[in-house]
C-alpha cells in the first residue's frame, strides 16, 4: 500500500465492516431478549392446562431429539461452510451452505408437522394458556428459521452471482452468526421444553 | 370477497364525532396546505433531496424536532382538554365530554408524550450532537438511522390514523392494561392502532439504540478514552444501552397482546388460565426503564450545561459517570413498585422499595456534582442557566415525592392516586422537558447557525415554572385529599373542584409558554442576522461540538480532532490551533429505502388493525425486496475530495473575519411587544402589495 489514499481508503472500509459486526451482536442480544421474555412466559403459563393434556402427553421425545440433531449438524455444516467461504472457495462454500439450508428445511417442515398434528387432534393455540405459550415460544423460533432460511437463499444466490469478495464474506459471517444463535436457542427450549415436559 | 379485499374497513369507519371530523379536517387542512405551498415554491424536489432522503445525522435530528414539536402541541391540548373536563365535572354537571371520549384522551396523551414526544425530542438531540461531541464524521450506519426515524414518523401516523379512518382511539390506559386491553373488552380498533404505532415505532427505537452503541464505542476521535467523553455522550450511551435491553421487552409484551387479541390466544386474559397480571409485569419491566432512558440523557444535557456557564470543567467527573450508571443499573431493577398493591407479598414489595430508594443516592450524588460545579464558578445566567435552574427546583420536588411513593404502605394509600400523577409529571416534565429545551436553548446556534431570542426565552420559561406550579401543586394535595387518577366525574361534596380548577388554569399558563416558545424561536429567525453565530462558538464552550462551523458542514470535521484532554476543545483553544490538513472524506449518500420500507410497515399495522389479510404479507414481501436492495447496493458513499474540503472550510473562515460581531450592535434581543409590532407590520406590507 503506497498510495496513501487508497490505504485510507481501505481502512474506512475495513472500520465500517468491524462496526457491522459489533452492531450484529447487539441485535442478536436484543433478539435473545425477547426470547427471554418468552421463556419465562413459558415457565408462568406451562402449568395452566386446565386439566387438559400436559406437555408429557403432547410431545414426542423422538421427534424433539431429532430436530435437535438435524439443528445441530445444520450448525456444524454451516461452520464447514464459513471456512470455504473465508478461504474464497466458492463451490465448497455453496455446497456446505446449501446443504445447511436442506437441514434447516428438513427441522423446519418436522416442526411444522408436529404443530399441524397438535392441531388436527384439537390442541390449538386457542385451548389454553399452556398451549398458547408453547406455540408461541417455538413458533417465534420457527419464525426464525424460516427467515435465516429467506436470508440463506438469498445471500447464496448473489454468491452465485457475484463470487466471494469481501463483502460477501462478510454478509455470509452474519448468515452464520445468526444461524448459530438459532442453534443456541433451540438447544435452551430443548431442554427447557422438551426434557423439562419429561422431568 | 368484499372482506377479504377490505377486512373489518367499511364507511362506519370513517370519522363521525366532533372531535374526529375536527381532527380529520385539521389535518387535511395541514396536509393540503402543506403540499400548496412546496407547489407553489416548486420545493418538492428539494425536500426529497435535502432532507426526506438525508442520511445526515444532523438533518434527521432536525427533522425529530419537528415532528416531535408538533406532537407535543397535540399532547399538551390533550391534557388541556383533560383538565377542562376535570374542572367542570363535578356534582350535578357532567361536563363536555363523555366517560369513552375522556379515556380516549387520558390514553392519547400518555402515549403520544412519552412515545412520540419525549422519545423523538431526546432522539433529536443526540443525532444531532453525539457524532459531533465524539469527532465522528456520522453514524455507524446512516442507512439503520434514516430507517429508524421513518418508523417513528410511521408509529405517528398510525396513532394519529383514527381522525382520518375513524374507529376509536385507545381507552385503555398509555400501557394498555391488561385484561381491559383484550378483544373482551376493547373489541374495536383503538387498541390495535395503538398496537401497531408501538410496534413499528419500537423497532425504530431499537435500531437506533444498536447505531448509537455501535457509533460512540466504535467511532470516537483519537485520544477519547471512554472517561475522556464528554457527559451528554455518557448519558446517551446509558440510555441507548437501557433502550436495547429493555425495547425487546416491548416489542415481544405487545406481541403476545396482538396474539391475545388476534389469534384467540390465552396470555394475559382471565379465561382458560391467561395471567393478566404478567402483563403488568412485562409492560413495567420496560415501562420503569423507559422513563429513565429519557432523562439520562437529560443529565448529561444539564452536565454540559452547568459547566459551560460556570465557565469551569465538570465537578468530580467520575462520580456522575458512576452516578448516572448507578441510575441506569437499579433503574432496571425496580419495575414491581408500579404495582405493590398486585399482592407479591411482603419480602418482594420490601426489596423492591428499598431498590427503588436506593435509586436517590446515584441521583443526589448528580446534583450535588452539579452544585459544587457551580460553586467558585463564573456564572452567567442565560436560559439554558435558567432551565437547569428550574430543573432542579422542579426535579427535588419530584424526587422526594418518588421516595415517599417507595415505601410500600404510602403507596397502598397513594396507588393511582393524583399523587403519582403530580410525582411523574415533576420528573418527566422538570426532569425531561427541561432538560430538551436547555439543550435546544444550548445546542440551538449549532443547529441553526444564530441564537434564539433570550428576553422572549425567559418569559417562555417563567410561564413555564409558575404554570408548572399552579398546575400540580393541587394535584399533590388532590392525590392526599383521595382523589384517584383518570376520574372523568366526582361527587361535589368533597371539596375537590378548586384544586381542579386551579390546576387548569396552571395548564393554561403552561400553554402560554408553549405558545411563547414558538414566539420565541419565530421571533429568533426574524432577527437571525443580529442573533449570528458566525465563530460557532457562542458559550465559549468546551467540548468538540463547539470546535466545528454552526451549522456543521455535512463531513462534520474537516480534519477528525485528537482529544487530549477531557474538555477537548477548551484544551485546544488554552493551546491554540495549529493549520490543519485535509483529506478525502467519505460521505454516505442520500436513501429512500428507509422511507420505503416505512411505508410497507406502516401498511403491515395497517392491514392487521382492519384485519385486511393480503395487505400485510405484501407488505413484508416488500420490504424483503427493500431490504436487499439496500444490502447488495455496495455503492452508498461518495468522496468529498481534499481541495473541496479546503474551499469550504476556507470560505466559511472568510466569512468569521468579515462578519459583524453580534456584539457590537446596541439593538438588543426582541421583546413581546416589537415581536407584535414587526409581524403586524409584515401582515400589513402583505395587504398593501396585494392591492
Amino acid at each position: 500500500m503506497t498510495n496513501p489514499e487508497l490505504s485510507a481508503s481501505v481502512h474506512h472500509e475495513e472500520e465500517a465492516s468491524d462496526r457491522v459486526m459489533f452492531g450484529f451482536w447487539i441485535y442478536l442480544m436484543t433478539d435473545l431478549l425477547m426470547f427471554a421474555v418468552l421463556f419465562a412466559v413459558y415457565a408462568v403459563l406451562r402449568g395452566n392446562t386446565l386439566g387438559g393434556p400436559t406437555g408429557r402427553d403432547l410431545f414426542s421425545s423422538q421427534l424433539a431429539l431429532s430436530e435437535t440433531i438435524i439443528l445441530l449438524t445444520s450448525s456444524f455444516t454451516c461452520g464447514i461452510g464459513m471456512i470455504a467461504a473465508r478461504s474464497r472457495q466458492k463451490n465448497q462454500t455453496l455446497l456446505w451452505f446449501g446443504i445447511t439450508f436442506l437441514l434447516g428445511l428438513v427441522f423446519l417442515s418436522l416442526e411444522i408437522r408436529e404443530f399441524a398434528e397438535l392441531i388436527r387432534s384439537g390442541h390449538t393455540m386457542q385451548t389454553n394458556a399452556f398451549l398458547s405459550s408453547f406455540f408461541v415460544l417455538v413458533g417465534t423460533h420457527g419464525l426464525h428459521i424460516l427467515s435465516g432460511l429467506i436470508w440463506g437463499v438469498i445471500t447464496l444466490a448473489f454468491v452465485l452471482k457475484r463470487g466471494l469478495d469481501k463483502h460477501m464474506v462478510r454478509k455470509l459471517a452474519l448468515l452464520s452468526l445468526f444461524w448459530h444463535f438459532l442453534d443456541i436457542v433451540w438447544i435452551f427450549i430443548f431442554t427447557v421444553v422438551y426434557l423439562g415436559a419429561f422431568t | 370477497m368484499k372482506e377479504l379485499l377490505l377486512g373489518k374497513l367499511n364507511w362506519h369507519a370513517l370519522p363521525h364525532e366532533w372531535f374526529t371530523i375536527g381532527g380529520a379536517v385539521a389535518f387535511i387542512m395541514m396536509i393540503v396546505s402543506a403540499a400548496a405551498y412546496l407547489t407553489y415554491k416548486k420545493r418538492w424536489k428539494w425536500l426529497w433531496k435535502e432532507w426526506l432522503t438525508s442520511t445526515d445525522p444532523k438533518k434527521i435530528g432536525i427533522m425529530y424536532f419537528i415532528v416531535g414539536g408538533f406532537m407535543l402541541l397535540r399532547g399538551g391540548l390533550d391534557a388541556i382538554m383533560i383538565w377542562l373536563q376535570q374542572s367542570l365535572s363535578s356534582g350535578s354537571s357532567h361536563g363536555y365530554l363523555t366517560s369513552d371520549h375522556f379515556q380516549q384522551i387520558f390514553t392519547a396523551h400518555g402515549s403520544i408524550m412519552v412515545f412520540f414526544v419525549a422519545m423523538a425530542l431526546i432522539f433529536g438531540l443526540i443525532n444531532y450532537i453525539v457524532p459531533l461531541q465524539i469527532g465522528a464524521r456520522d453514524l455507524a450506519s446512516p442507512f439503520m438511522n434514516t430507517l429508524g426515524f421513518w418508523l417513528y414518523v410511521a408509529g405517528v401516523v398510525m396513532v394519529n390514523m383514527f381522525f382520518l379512518l375513524g374507529g376509536e382511539f385507545s381507552a385503555t390506559g398509555w400501557l394498555a392494561v391488561a385484561p381491559l386491553s383484550g378483544k373482551e373488552f376493547s373489541p374495536g380498533v383503538g387498541v390495535d392502532y395503538w398496537i401497531w404505532s408501538l410496534q413499528i415505532s419500537g423497532i425504530g427505537t431499537t435500531l437506533g439504540g444498536i447505531n448509537f452503541i455501535m457509533t460512540i464505542l466504535k467511532m470516537r476521535a483519537k485520544g477519547m478514552s471512554l472517561f475522556k467523553m464528554p457527559l451528554f455522550t455518557w448519558g446517551s450511551l446509558l440510555s441507548m444501552i437501557m433502550v436495547v435491553t429493555v425495547f425487546p421487552l416491548l416489542t415481544i409484551t405487545v406481541s403476545l397482546l396482538f396474539f391475545d387479541r388476534y389469534l384467540g390466544t390465552h396470555f394475559f386474559t382471565t379465561t382458560a388460565g391467561g395471567n393478566a397480571m404478567m402483563y403488568t409485569n412485562l409492560i413495567w419491566m420496560w415501562g420503569h426503564p423507559e422513563v429513565y432512558i429519557l432523562i439520562l440523557p437529560s443529565f448529561g444535557i444539564f452536565s454540559e450545561i452547568v459547566s459551560t456557564f460556570s465557565r469551569k470543567s465538570i465537578a468530580h467527573y467520575k462520580s456522575i459517570v458512576f452516578g448516572m450508571s448507578g441510575v441506569a443499573t437499579i433503574a432496571l431493577l425496580v419495575w414491581l413498585h408500579h404495582f405493590f398493591t398486585m399482592g407479591a407479598g411482603a419480602d418482594v414489595n420490601s426489596a423492591f422499595g428499598v431498590a427503588t430508594m436506593i435509586i436517590a443516592i446515584p441521583t443526589t450524588a448528580l446534583v450535588f456534582s452539579w452544585i459544587a460545579t457551580m460553586y467558585k464558578g463564573r456564572i452567567r445566567f442565560s436560559l439554558p442557566m435558567l432551565w437547569f435552574l428550574g430543573f432542579i427546583a422542579v426535579f427535588a420536588l419530584g424526587g422526594i415525592s418518588g421516595v415517599l411513593l417507595a415505601i410500600p404502605p404510602v403507596d397502598f394509600q397513594l396507588h393511582n392516586s393524583l399523587f403519582l400523577v403530580a410525582h411523574f409529571h415533576s420528573t418527566v416534565i422538570g426532569g425531561v422537558l427541561f432538560g430538551i429545551f436547555a439543550g435546544l436553548n444550548y445546542w440551538f446556534p449549532k443547529m441553526s447557525g444564530f441564537r434564539l431570542n433570550e428576553r422572549i426565552g425567559r418569559y417562555a420559561f417563567w410561564s413555564w415554572i409558575i404554570g408548572f406550579f399552579m398546575a400540580f401543586t393541587p394535584l399533590y394535595v388532590l392525590g392526599l385529599m383521595g382523589a384517584t387518577r383518570r376520574l372523568d366525574h366526582y361527587d361535589g361534596s368533597n371539596g375537590w373542584q378548586p384544586f381542579f380548577i386551579m390546576a387548569f388554569f396552571g395548564g393554561v399558563i403552561i400553554m402560554i409558554g408553549v405558545v411563547l416558545q414558538i414566539v420565541q424561536i419565530v421571533a429568533s429567525i426574524m432577527q437571525r442576522r443580529r442573533l449570528v453565530d458566525a465563530t460557532g462558538d457562542p458559550w465559549d464552550g468546551r467540548t468538540l461540538e463547539w470546535s466545528v462551523t454552526s451549522p456543521a458542514p455535512a463531513y462534520n470535521f474537516a480534519v477528525i480532532p485528537e482529544a487530549t484532554e477531557r474538555d477537548a476543545f477548551w484544551s485546544m483553544k488554552l493551546r491554540g490551533l495549529q493549520k490543519p490538513h485535509y483529506e478525502n472524506i467519505h460521505v454516505p449518500k442520500n436513501t429512500g429505502s428507509g422511507i420505503y420500507i416505512s411505508i410497507f410497515a406502516f401498511l403491515v399495522g395497517f392491514g392487521f388493525v382492519w384485519e385486511i389479510i393480503w395487505l400485510p404479507i405484501l407488505s413484508i414481501v416488500g420490504i424483503i425486496i427493500c431490504l436487499v436492495l439496500r444490502t447488495f447496493n455496495d455503492k452508498t458513499e461518495y468522496v468529498v475530495s481534499a481541495k473541496e474540503v479546503e474551499k469550504i472550510e476556507q470560505s466559511h473562515a472568510d466569512k468569521v473575519r468579515s462578519a459583524p460581531s453580534g456584539s457590537d450592535t446596541n439593538e438588543e434581543d426582541m421583546g413581546l411587544i416589537e415581536f407584535i409590532k414587526a409581524v403586524l407590520a409584515w401582515a400589513l406590507g402583505l395587504v398593501r402589495r396585494k392591492r
